[in-house]
């Protein structure tokens, strides 16, 4: 049973979202995610700056396993990335919600639909 | 038949475990219009006594000329030992180190390896070779289209002082993958490449520039100079580089002021066999930041459960059988066995050795030129200063010049007409340290045989 | 500067004033390299004698798995038997010391075993013509996928940039179409181990440049309705383009041109046994049909009649002026090669037909016993191939034993594991391959061990997950390898 925050939004291929008092957005992937890749090695993050699509590849994260894509959950601007990950990659797996956070974006004007709730998001890996 | 096992016994016991009548009701799920007959253009079996009457027979046919040929490809003396290590079964047969625990060896060497390559290249990281120098130059292309982020034309500036067959097949790969290949003219006088020559290039968007150390001619680069231009146009630097050479030559990760970005060449020259042509390895290393960008097999050093160092795979991720479609490259293989003879050979010779080989080939390459140049017919085509290869003019055809120097057992050079037209009658030529003063002058002698006969044009 | 290695590094053998004079050359006075272009410091090599040389070496080889020590039932490896005499063939000194650009007229010999080589991979894979230079199987792919975009281009049809690949594909096809500026667009396979031909037919299209199959298929079972498929694809307008990998199994048995491939890569050192060197080098020669002939990469050895003499040579740009081009720096792996046409000749016609057999046999033999040992395999209606595919998914579920326990407690064991988790669609499996130079004596020895594994799976699973135990190393820590990157050894050396 991987674990599924309620206060979070959710896309199908696994990318949480977490809207910031500042208007910013804050992604990462799940805790479902992780556990499927297995320790991450390594993280790309994209230059702050870039401007995305939704469902756009925008990042990596590579364990021994796979190097797998990250997708813009929404369109937005790229605000900032967490420099953390370069040193400990391995924060994405303990503390995926938390510590793990990839990207902050700048939604573009009616981003933020077509996401999924916790309760959806949960039976889309129910059903995984 | 040779190498199959079975007795009839096994046959029938092995039928019978399976509930099978006979071998061919095995193949009961093929159509039955799409089986072969028999392959009658094939000849029968040979034993391996007959066989091998066979191939030596075909060998004493071609025999064995005095070769003063490089253009790629170069005759070094090879320790007897690299290949009687390099044969043993445990090398020769081995698999692919999927399974590091049963391939220590293997893995070991090619960590050997990339710590002598990264530092003979003067670079940080280096993978566990490619298939040969053309193919490792088409692959440091694509890579630097990958690397180059700040760049979006994928153009790359290609010399002609570049190999021609290294040309060739980055224009293979390149027009597969949207490359755009741009040639380079080179100095008439020189032999080399001027910065001039990129003036062109000045204010456009390059991904990449190309450096040949010691280029085709064997002519020596003004290495800085380039890699500074390039540096300061947003253009990485690829060095194509002759690991002979090394020993004497400044590394790429020293050219002008930050270093070249990839260096790749062929470790032809270290502990392989000319062969005709193949097998041999190619080789690239690159700066730390890139290492994730490039393509091949990397080894990496860890421990294990019991904390003991050892050997493994890594960074595979970025390879075809996991990354698929977005791997950095289809390849599968490096040249594993190649690879084995390169280390092998590096070891045997250590860093003074190979100073010796180098230095040797450039001493008798200059024999070469100046005895040749002594009749009076031959002359050095450029100016500039070479390593162990050197163009030369000759007053009357080549082709005809070179065809008797075969009769007489010598194979006096390559003829650049082919690739470089516009020199008129070239030859280029290379004495590396196998050839002894009594060698070049045979050739001399050969040589001023065969002048008489051929008129000049 | 020990690191506690069961075998040293090389450069701890070195030491100030060591080296192996006796090969160095002579020191000659030449010309000096130019101030400016001057190497300032030595490179870190080592400063060794031969013997420690020669010892380190050999000594690192004694920790090696080989096909010469053991059996290496590798799905899709075809790890079958090197003969020596290939190697001693290869290695006549006329043949090892020739320059590749040293004239036709002293090489009749060497280009006559070249052409003969072209010629057997021709009658034995059924295609009109074939070409040696690729330099690997994935090399030979990436010729194929390029030949058929030549073709489509050729004939001004510009749309097509979709190559199909079933879902079970090795990486390389995927990869292999995207260097080749494609899209690899998946089919899905049924679950007899067939491409689903309802699937294959909603995705053809204008936009598709081919296919790329193997047969038998990576689930080590024929595709038999390879007909039907070859026509859809055709009648579509692309081609098909048959991965090699699996030719060992239908050798002499049934022939890809005559299942209407149209491009086929080969992989000599697989099916034709040359050296697989600790990875590498192989060989990826490619044949093709006659509308695909044009766009061949060369240089291919060519023959003129000249009286009742046959005089080859390599053919060149104005012999096939719509050439793909040249694929490697000279004419390929020719070391390589000639050890393939020394072992086709060895086996002659009767030979490889046995070749096929004799695998096939063997694989149904061990899928049959290995069955009966209480193993699960993927597809146990099918015939197996040259190989066949256990699944471990219940032997996980129940005793959390995976592939990979497996895998490690056999090398314990004395055995190679065979290849697991791929194809990628079967979870937990274990593709075995026998190769058709293993007596049963071989096979039963294994099937043995295999047994003695389930019976410790459940035992005593925890055991199988710290294999293996007797090896030079326990299991390794490959995310410290990827996460704390150490690619070189940066010195000191003495």
């Amino acid at each position: 049973m991987s674990n599924i925050p309620g206060d979070l939004q959710y896309t199908r291929s696994h990318e949480w979202v977490r809207a910031l008092a500042d208007g910013t957005v804050e992604v990462g992937i799940s805790d479902h995610a992780q556990a499927a890749l297995g320790d991450l090695v390594f993280v790309e993050l994209p230059e702050p700056g870039r401007a995305l699509k939704a469902g756009e590849a925008c990042a990596v994260v590579e364990s021994v396993k796979a190097a797998s894509d990250v997708y813009a959950p929404i369109a937005g601007t790229v605000v900032t990335v967490n420099e953390q990950l370069a040193q400990s990659p391995e924060l994405v797996n303990s503390d995926p919600y938390g510590g793990g956070w990839m990207m902050r974006l700048r939604p573009a004007a009616g981003a933020l639909e077509g996401l999924l709730s916790a309760q959806a998001y949960a039976a889309v890996t129910a059903g995984a | 038949m040779p190498f199959i096992p079975h007795t009839d016994e096994d046959i029938r016991e092995m039928l019978s475990a399976i509930g099978a009548t006979s071998i061919e009701s095995l193949f009961d799920e093929i159509p039955t219009a799409l089986r072969t007959g028999s392959l009658q253009e094939i000849p029968a079996g040979m034993s391996e006594m007959e066989i091998l009457q066979l191939m030596s027979a075909r060998a004493r046919a071609d025999g064995r000329q005095l070769c003063f040929i490089g253009a790629g490809a170069y005759e070094h003396h090879i320790p007897a030992a690299v290949w009687a290590i390099v044969t043993r079964g445990e090398f020769y047969s081995a698999y692919t180190p999927y399974q590091a625990e049963a391939s220590q060896g293997t893995l070991q060497t090619i960590y050997e390896f990339q710590s002598m390559m990264t530092s003979l290249t003067g670079m940080q990281v280096s993978n566990a070779s490619l298939y040969d120098g053309a193919t490792a130059l088409a692959e440091a292309a694509l890579m630097a289209v990958r690397a180059n982020r700040r760049s979006k034309s994928a153009r790359i500036l290609l010399p002609r002082t570049v190999h021609p067959h290294y040309r060739a097949v980055a224009r293979t790969t390149a027009s597969n993958q949207g490359l755009r290949l741009e040639e380079v003219a080179y100095d008439r006088a020189q032999g080399g490449t001027p910065v001039e020559a990129l003036r062109d290039f000045e204010g456009q968007d390059i991904t990449a520039l190309v450096i040949a150390q010691p280029n085709f001619f064997g002519v020596l680069e003004d290495v800085d100079t380039l890699t500074d231009w390039a540096h300061a146009h947003g253009a990485l630097v690829i060095a194509v580089v002759n690991p002979t050479s090394l020993s004497l030559l400044k590394p790429p990760g020293n050219w002008g002021g930050r270093g070249a970005d990839i260096v790749v060449g062929d470790g032809q020259p270290l502990g392989c066999p000319l062969s005709a042509g193949g097998p041999y390895f190619g080789f690239m290393t690159t700066r730390s930041e890139f290492v994730r960008q490039m393509p091949g097999r990397i080894v990496g050093r860890t421990v294990d459960l019991e904390g003991r160092p050892g050997f493994t795979l890594t960074l595979q991720a970025r390879e075809q059988h996991i990354r698929r479609a977005k791997a950095t490259s289809n390849i599968c293989t490096n040249q594993g066995l190649l690879m084995m003879a390169g280390t092998i050979y590096l070891a045997m010779m250590g860093a003074e050795g190979l100073e010796r080989v180098a230095a040797a080939c450039m001493a008798r390459t200059a024999e070469l030129t100046e005895r040749l140049a002594a009749g009076g017919a031959v002359r050095r085509m450029f100016a500039g200063p070479v390593f162990h290869e050197a163009v030369l003019a000759l007053d009357r055809p080549a082709a005809p010049v070179l065809a008797a120097l075969a009769t007489r057992g010598i194979q006096g050079g390559l003829d650049l007409a082919e690739h470089y037209p516009e020199l008129g009658s070239a030859v280029l030529v290379c004495a590396t340290e196998t050839k002894t003063t009594a060698d070049i002058e045979a050739y001399g002698q050969a040589l001023a045989e065969a002048l008489p006969a051929v008129r000049a044009a | 500067m020990s690191l506690n290695l069961r075998e040293p590094l090389i450069f701890d053998f070195s030491r100030p004033g060591r080296g192996a004079r006796g090969q160095w050359p002579a020191a000659l006075a030449g010309p000096a390299v130019p101030e400016a272009l001057r190497r300032r410091e030595r490179a870190l090599l080592p400063a060794c004698s031969e013997l420690d040389v020669v010892r380190h070496y050999t000594r690192l080889s004694r920790l090696n798995f080989s096909i010469d020590t053991h059996f290496y039932p590798l799905g899709s490896c075809t790890m079958k038997y090197n003969p020596r005499a290939c190697n001693a063939a290869a290695m006549l000194p006329e043949f090892l010391g020739r320059h590749p650009l040293a004239p036709a007229a002293h090489g009749q010999g060497l280009l006559a075993c070249l052409y003969e080589l072209q010629e057997m991979l021709k009658t034995v894979t059924g295609m009109r013509a074939v070409a040696l230079s690729p330099l690997a199987g994935a090399h030979g792919e990436f010729a194929g996928v390029a030949m058929i975009r030549a073709y489509h281009r050729a004939r001004g049809d510009l749309e097509r940039n979709e190559i199909i690949v079933p879902e079970a594909a090795h990486g390389t096809n995927p990869a292999t179409a995207s260097m080749c500026g494609c899209i690899a667009r998946e089919v899905a396979v049924d679950a007899e181990g067939d491409v689903d031909l309802a699937a294959l037919r909603a995705a053809v299209g204008p936009r598709t440049a081919g296919i790329m199959l193997t047969n038998p298929s990576t689930l080590g079972v024929f595709e038999r309705r390879i007909e039907a498929v070859a026509q859809i694809v055709h009648e579509a307008g692309g081609l098909l383009y048959y991965d090699g990998a699996n030719l060992n199994a239908i050798l002499g048995k049934v022939r890809p041109g005559d299942m209407g491939f149209d491009v086929i890569h080969m992989n000599l050192h697989k099916t034709f046994s040359t050296p697989h060197g600790g990875g590498g080098p192989g060989a990826g020669a490619v044949g093709v049909s006659a509308r695909l002939q044009p766009f061949l990469p060369l240089p291919i050895v060519g023959r003129d009649a000249d009286g009742d003499q046959a005089r080859y040579r390599w053919l060149e740009e104005r012999d096939l002026p719509q050439s793909i081009g040249r694929m490697a720096s000279f004419a390929g792996n020719a070391g390589v090669l000639l050890r393939a046409y020394v072992y086709m000749r060895m086996l002659g016609r009767e030979g490889m037909q046995r070749v096929g057999e004799f695998a096939t046999l063997n694989a149904n033999y061990l899928s049959a016993r290995l069955q009966q040992a209480g193993f699960e395999a993927a597809y146990p209606r099918r015939r197996a191939s040259h190989e066949f595919i256990l699944t471990l998914k219940r032997l996980a579920q129940t005793r959390g034993v995976t592939a990979m326990d497996v895998a490690k407690r056999l090398l314990d064991l004395g055995f190679h594991a065979p290849t697991t988790y791929f194809p990628l669609l079967i979870s937990e499996c274990l593709l075995i391959e026998p190769t058709e130079t293993e007596s049963k004596q071989t096979l039963d020895a294994f099937v043995d061990a295999m047994a003695q594994i389930l019976r410790e799976a459940a035992e005593d699973p925890e055991r199988l997950h710290g294999a293996p135990y007797t090896l030079p190393v326990r299991r390794l820590d490959d995310v410290r390898a990827a996460r704390d990157l150490d690619l070189a050894y940066r010195g000191p050396v003495a």
